[in-house]
């Protein structure tokens, strides 16, 4: 029997396209979509959100819709259990712990390249295909599977992949990382893929409009959890206080806006102190950092190194990565050296290693 | 493909679909037409009601027709009002009828998914006015005492009505002996197509209608009669009072078969509702440490159609509240299928199918570190 390749359809245009490339040139290919979340849970911030969302029926609909189309068995898998234990529930508790969290991430570590390559093992594929913008490539020297950034370089979603490891890439199929997007809409039109114009998705699949604040009010609401537990003093970097405020999960390091205390400069919150659950406040320059310790490393392109190394790093997926230099504290840990300090180094958000277009690792910024 | 999902739908029989195609064509009348046309539909509407009547043990008069199982069971209930006693393991057109009257009281299963009878009567009130109990469970196929509970019922004063959407067809059934006053049946369980069914009114059960319009089904239930639907209904009513019992000792045998060769065949298999009265063509089977959603999949990509009972808007599984009031964990229910045996099925076929489970839980369970 040949190899079968279970492509993960969303119901987009990019995930469909992968699925049409890979039935056209002859591969067996099943679709499968993954019910993350029921879009009936917190009905409050699902009002009035755009299409798109994650597992709306509409994109289950399209996902459907597409498979019929190029003829290939379709199946939804159930991982709404899996995603509200390894994905919303940290997704919450991590911006309680004063850092602000990459669900994206943790749904490519625990969800897209572990329980669905689990379901395609399941169901007797041995490879497994997405839509995400990336390239993997086997290195003979190194015997190591490298990741590289996409062709589209505006597409590149390489800073949410860090966390794969060898096993994983090798039975992963990344069919769009070479090329640009407009040459996959063309794509899309060419094998017909009944949604070519839909418009691409933008948000955290489960927050809808983007407000994750509004999101973990909801959830707590719905667990039962008072927002009093939550609420706590804004004060300045010197230690005065100056203010309350509603939650610190409304608080990311950086944020400017909706900080209620009024002064002459420009201030942004420096921090979130989860033991006081307290918001510290300050000048533009108390933002910059010219180091900080990553953890939970995982090393792609390269081994684990000894001794320290040269890299270019994002510390969030709109930042345009620094020079720096990471000097290795043990297996999972490093420190970063920036050769120039960086604005809002923000804790819990992914730091990812970069050598021009290659993808050294990444780890979690602590 | 093998299909071993009959209790999800059948396909139409061959009889039926003849019965069916001239009503479609040549008498098209409006059966409530005074005319020779209207007439003609008029005949095979009384002939269709009088077969349904009998497969059930009923008058022709206290067939109503309905477009389903779901619509039967939403006149049933909503058509009585009032406190309403249930089950736990009730279809969701019961339980989401329910869930729009004054108030409902859900009744607990034993762990073969029975019903004890006095539950039923401890929980009657001042206020209850029916009683809704299914004669036969979609997904494990366990019969329910319906008698017993009737009587309680007609002690109580309280309407008597009984899902028998997977009964109807599989096993005898008539509604004088089981004491009901009313009684659903859907005809795509049975190889009559989609959008037919009928409910059984006792004569003298107060009903109110929930489809409002013309006279129709004596002002039970307006709206044109779908006159080919209800004479394949009546077809395939025929072929069950013809053909049922010879067909179900068929199956029977073919479903223990597949029961013994799977539990043979497959260490950790566990018959879901095992030991209570079951419908001859079901059987729902526990893999032990395995997930029954890819195993689902694994075994539809073979070619074998299985069910795993329950699934949400998306079509993506989800555990099974039967399953699940029935004592067994989310995890237990999860790791169970469904196998529903019909017409088509013969032994050839239900080897193959034991061949293929047997291969594709060994495979899953090879992944499954959890699984020592």
């Amino acid at each position: 029997m040949p190899e079968t390749i279970a492509v993960a359809m969303s119901g987009g245009v990019d995930s469909s396209v992968v699925a049409g490339m890979l039935h056209r040139d002859g591969k067996r290919v099943i679709g499968l979509t993954m019910q993350l979340w029921n879009q009936r849970r917190l009905p409050e911030i699902a009002a009035g959100a755009p299409t798109g969302r994650c597992c709306s029926l509409d994109d289950v609909y399209d996902a459907r819709h597409v498979a019929q189309h190029l003829g290939i068995p379709y199946y939804v898998v159930n991982f709404e259990d899996r995603f509200e234990r390894q994905v919303v529930k940290p997704f919450v508790d991590e911006y309680l712990a004063g850092r602000t969290p990459i669900p994206c991430t943790l749904c490519n570590n625990f969800i897209k390249f572990d329980q669905f390559l689990e379901m395609a093992d399941g169901v007797g594929a041995s490879r497994i295909a997405t839509g995400h913008y990336a390239q993997i490539a086997w290195n003979p020297d190194s015997g190591r599977w490298e990741m590289r950034r996409s062709a589209d370089r505006a597409k590149d979603q390489t800073y949410f992949l860090f966390g794969l490891t060898q096993a994983q890439l090798a039975r992963t199929l990344f069919p769009l990382g070479g090329f640009e997007k407009p040459q996959v809409r063309q794509l899309a039109r060419e094998l017909a893929i009944p949604t070519a114009a839909k418009p691409d998705s933008q948000e955290i699949c489960f927050v809808p409009n983007g407000d994750y604040a509004a999101f973990i009010d909801a959830y707590f609401r719905e667990q039962g959890i008072s927002p009093r537990e939550t609420r706590g003093e804004v004060v300045t970097t010197e230690g005065r206080v100056v203010g309350e405020h509603s939650g610190v999960h409304h608080f990311t390091v950086g944020q400017r806006r909706g900080l209620g205390v009024a002064a002459r400069e420009p201030l942004y919150v420096i921090s979130t102190e989860p033991a006081t659950r307290r918001v510290v406040i300050g000048r533009n320059d108390d933002l910059l950092r010219a180091t900080m310790r990553v953890q939970d490393v995982n090393w792609i392109s390269i081994a684990p190194p000894t001794t320290p190394v040269r890299a270019e790093i994002k510390i969030r997926n709109k930042h345009a990565a620094a020079a720096a230099t990471i000097a290795p504290i043990d297996q999972m840990r490093v420190e970063v050296h920036f050769d120039q300090p960086q604005r809002a180094v923000t804790p819990g958000q992914g730091a990812v290693f970069y050598s021009g277009d290659l993808v050294l690792g990444g780890g979690w910024i602590q | 493909m093998y299909y071993f999902d009959h209790n999800a739908t059948t396909p139409v029989s061959s009889e039926v679909l003849e019965a069916m195609l001239p009503l479609m064509t040549e008498v098209y009348g409006n059966a409530s037409s005074i005319h020779h046309f209207g007439q003609a539909a008029r005949q095979k509407l009384d002939a269709a009601r009088r077969q349904v009547a009998a497969m059930v043990g009923a008058a022709a008069e206290e067939i109503v027709f309905t477009s389903g199982g779901t619509e039967a069971d939403n006149l049933a209930l909503i058509g009585t009002g009032g406190h309403a006693i249930t089950t736990a393991v009730e279809h969701p057109a019961v339980l989401a009828s329910c869930a729009q009257l004054a108030s409902v009281t859900r009744v607990e299963v034993d762990s073969r998914g029975v019903v004890d009878p006095g539950a039923i009567r401890r929980a009657l009130r001042p206020d209850t006015k029916i009683i809704s109990v299914m004669h036969a469970n979609n997904e494990l196929g366990v019969i329910q005492p319906i008698a017993e509970i009737a009587r309680i019922a007609r002690e109580a004063g309280v309407v008597m009505h009984s899902d028998g959407v997977q009964a109807a067809g599989k096993i005898p059934v008539n509604v004088a002996e089981l004491g009901v006053d009313l009684y659903s049946i859907s005809g795509h369980k049975f190889y009559a197509p989609k959008g037919v069914g009928a409910l059984y009114v006792r004569k003298g059960t107060r009903l109110s209608p929930t489809m409002h319009g013309g006279h129709h089904e004596r002002d039970r239930r307006a709206g044109t009669e779908n006159v080919p639907g209800a004479a394949g209904l009546g077809r395939a009513a025929q072929w069950m009072i013809d053909q049922g019992p010879a067909e179900w000792a068929r199956l029977q045998a073919l479903r223990d078969r597949l029961e013994t060769g799977i539990l043979e065949r497959v260490p950790d298999s566990h018959v879901n509702g095992a030991g209570a009265p079951r419908t001859p063509n079901t059987s729902n089977i526990r893999f032990d440490g395995i997930d029954g959603e890819p195993l689902l999949i694994a075994l539809d990509l073979r070619g074998f159609a299985v069910s795993s009972g329950s699934a949400c808007s998306s079509g993506a599984q989800e555990p099974s509240h039967v399953l699940t009031a029935i004592g067994l964990t989310r995890e237990q229910a999860k790791s169970s299928l469904r196998f529903s045996l019909g017409r088509a099925n013969d032994a050839a076929q239900v080897d193959a199918l034991i061949d293929a489970v047997a291969a594709s839980v060994e495979h899953l369970r090879k992944l499954a570190p959890a699984y020592a």
